[in-house]
């Protein structure tokens, strides 16, 4: 029970902080997967805001209730745009390579070209 | 390289030919004189019996000595020598020297080829006769330019000889290794049907992925050779679509059979190994590199829309900056790595730094496990480019493409058998 309600706590504040930008990745400090999503997003001209799960003192439930989010283990790297839930890695790659990575940042407004 | 020194004794010539006379005889009768000189390594005594100096001979191509030699006349013919096929005088045939003495001023056409064809070049020149010099300076670069005409075209004959042979015993290496592939091919089902797959994987993951790479794209051969037989015949747009399509989906067999491995072995599928050499010279996170392939279509893909070449053109930019990321997010894990094995270094023997170790080592294996993902991100970029691509083209120009694709691949392969077959000097 505690740990559903823990579990619920982190959802929320994952909510939260995804809201506060138009581009929020939850990432881990040392996990060069993370690395390489940000350094694309850098490539197309935007800059997330990014949460290291390892620094912070929520991050283990945070990770966990990710990991319930899409599906996986390890979950990071985790991308919301405008808030809502886009995904992992190979999502954000196959949105990019499908031309439809650009018009979702638009729409969030972290893009303007 | 040993000179020349002359001797009291001469081979062949001191008993014959005086009659010769240098000064009468044309240019090629001087030329017949002196290749008997030098043939018989050794100097001459020309008709008036006095001793020709000594001749230093090296193996160099060019190298040119000259041969004085003092004529009863007052002649001062120069033998301008020239040798590259040092070795062949202990094979000269003209050992026996005979027939080039004699007192014919016309050189026997064979014995001049014979003498040219072992690559020795012997040049009389007269100082004296300038009436004939110019004729002499002619007939001297003449036979120069077809010694080295004939040593061009021998030396040519001897490396299409040897690149022949080369093409054989690599042409029987490749049966073996076929045979040894089908030996292989049938003990690895036996394998994996008695144990348990992941045994069978992990054991002999390299192996095993090799095999089955070789039957993947001797499959994949056939499929490409069956869809350029629809393109030629005009195949209807039904037909040409669902072999289009068998073709994309055994691409995505590739990928699913290197996601199985690189969990085995990712160092194997990292290194490029199962690929021939050409094509790991251009490889990229274990695979092709998307973007390239891309630009090679662009100009093959004629007539595109406009519609169909703004896609093209952004695939292509999107799946540079996709691969631009992973590679960026690569040397960010060869960084990290580096840091970490370095960290552990240190003064030895306190035991903290056992412990230090032993961490840091801990902390490295986790960071070479992501490599795996990495490698699944680069297969999983190749698969949605061609997805992509398909879905930009027409079915035809779909059809054109993977044949482009395979065609360039298949070319780098051949090039890569051609450089392992290449004659080696």
């Amino acid at each position: 029970m505690v740990a559903f309600v823990g579990h619920c706590i982190s959802m929320d504040r994952v909510a939260k902080l995804a809201a506060q930008k138009a581009v929020v990745v939850f990432s881990v400090s040392s996990c060069c997967m993370c690395h390489a999503v940000q350094r694309l997003f850098c490539e197309l001209g935007v800059s997330p805001a990014v949460h290291q799960l390892d620094e912070d003192p929520r991050g283990r439930e945070m990770e966990r209730a990710l990991e319930k989010l899409v599906g996986r283990r390890a979950p990071a790297p985790v991308v919301f745009v405008g808030g809502e839930l886009v995904g992992s890695t190979d999502r954000i790659m196959a949105l990019h390579l499908g031309g439809k990575l650009k018009p979702l940042l638009r729409q969030a407004g972290a893009l303007w070209l | 390289m040993p000179s020349f020194a002359s001797s009291a004794g001469v081979q062949n010539n001191s008993t014959e030919g005086n009659t010769t006379n240098p000064s009468r005889e044309s240019c090629f009768g001087l030329l017949k004189h002196s290749i008997a000189v030098h043939n018989d390594l050794e100097a001459t005594t020309k008709q008036s019996g006095q001793p020709l100096a000594s001749v230093g001979v090296t193996a160099s191509a060019s190298k040119v000595e000259s041969l004085r030699s003092h004529q009863q006349k007052g002649q001062q013919p120069h033998l301008l020598f020239l040798s590259s096929q040092f070795e062949n005088w202990g094979d000269s045939t003209m050992a026996d020297a005979s027939p080039r003495t004699d007192t014919s001023t016309d050189l026997d056409i064979d014995e001049k080829n014979q003498m040219l064809e072992q690559g020795q070049l012997a040049v009389a020149g007269a100082s004296d006769s300038s009436d004939r010099s110019k004729d002499k300076r002619l007939d001297q670069k003449t036979l120069r330019r077809l010694a080295q005409n004939r040593e061009a075209a021998r030396k040519s004959r001897l490396r299409k000889k040897a690149y022949v042979q080369q093409l054989e015993s690599s042409r029987l290496k490749l049966t073996q290794l076929e045979q040894e592939l089908q030996r292989a091919r049938q003990q690895g089902i036996f394998i994996s049907g008695s144990a348990d797959q992941s045994h069978a994987v992990g054991g002999n993951g390299a192996l095993a992925f090799d095999v089955e790479y070789a039957r993947w794209l001797e499959e994949h051969n056939r499929q490409v050779n069956e869809l350029r037989a629809a393109v030629n015949a005009h195949a209807s747009e039904n037909d040409l679509r669902s072999i289009v399509d068998g073709v994309l989906s055994h691409y995505e067999e590739i990928f699913r059979l290197k996601g199985i491995a690189a969990k085995a072995d990712v160092f194997h599928i990292l290194s490029g190994m199962w690929k021939t050499p050409a094509e790991r010279c251009f490889l990229w996170l274990g695979g092709f590199r998307s973007s390239e392939l891309l630009k090679l279509l662009a100009n093959q893909l004629e007539p595109l829309t406009e519609q169909q070449l703004m896609g093209i053109c952004n695939l292509q930019h999107s799946s540079q900056q996709a691969e631009d990321a992973l590679s960026q997010g690569m040397e960010a894990l060869q960084q990290s790595l580096a840091e970490t094995l370095a960290g552990s270094l240190g003064p030895s023997g306190s035991s903290g730094n056992v412990a230090n170790y032993m961490g840091q080592m801990a902390m490295a294996m986790g960071k070479l496990g992501t490599l795996e993902n990495f490698l699944r991100q680069a297969d999983n970029l190749r698969q949605q480019t061609l997805q992509q691509m398909h879905r930009i083209l027409t079915t035809r120009q779909s059809a054109r493409a993977l044949l482009a694709i395979h065609d360039y691949l298949s070319r780098l392969r051949a090039l890569s058998s051609l450089w392992l077959a290449r004659p080696r000097e």
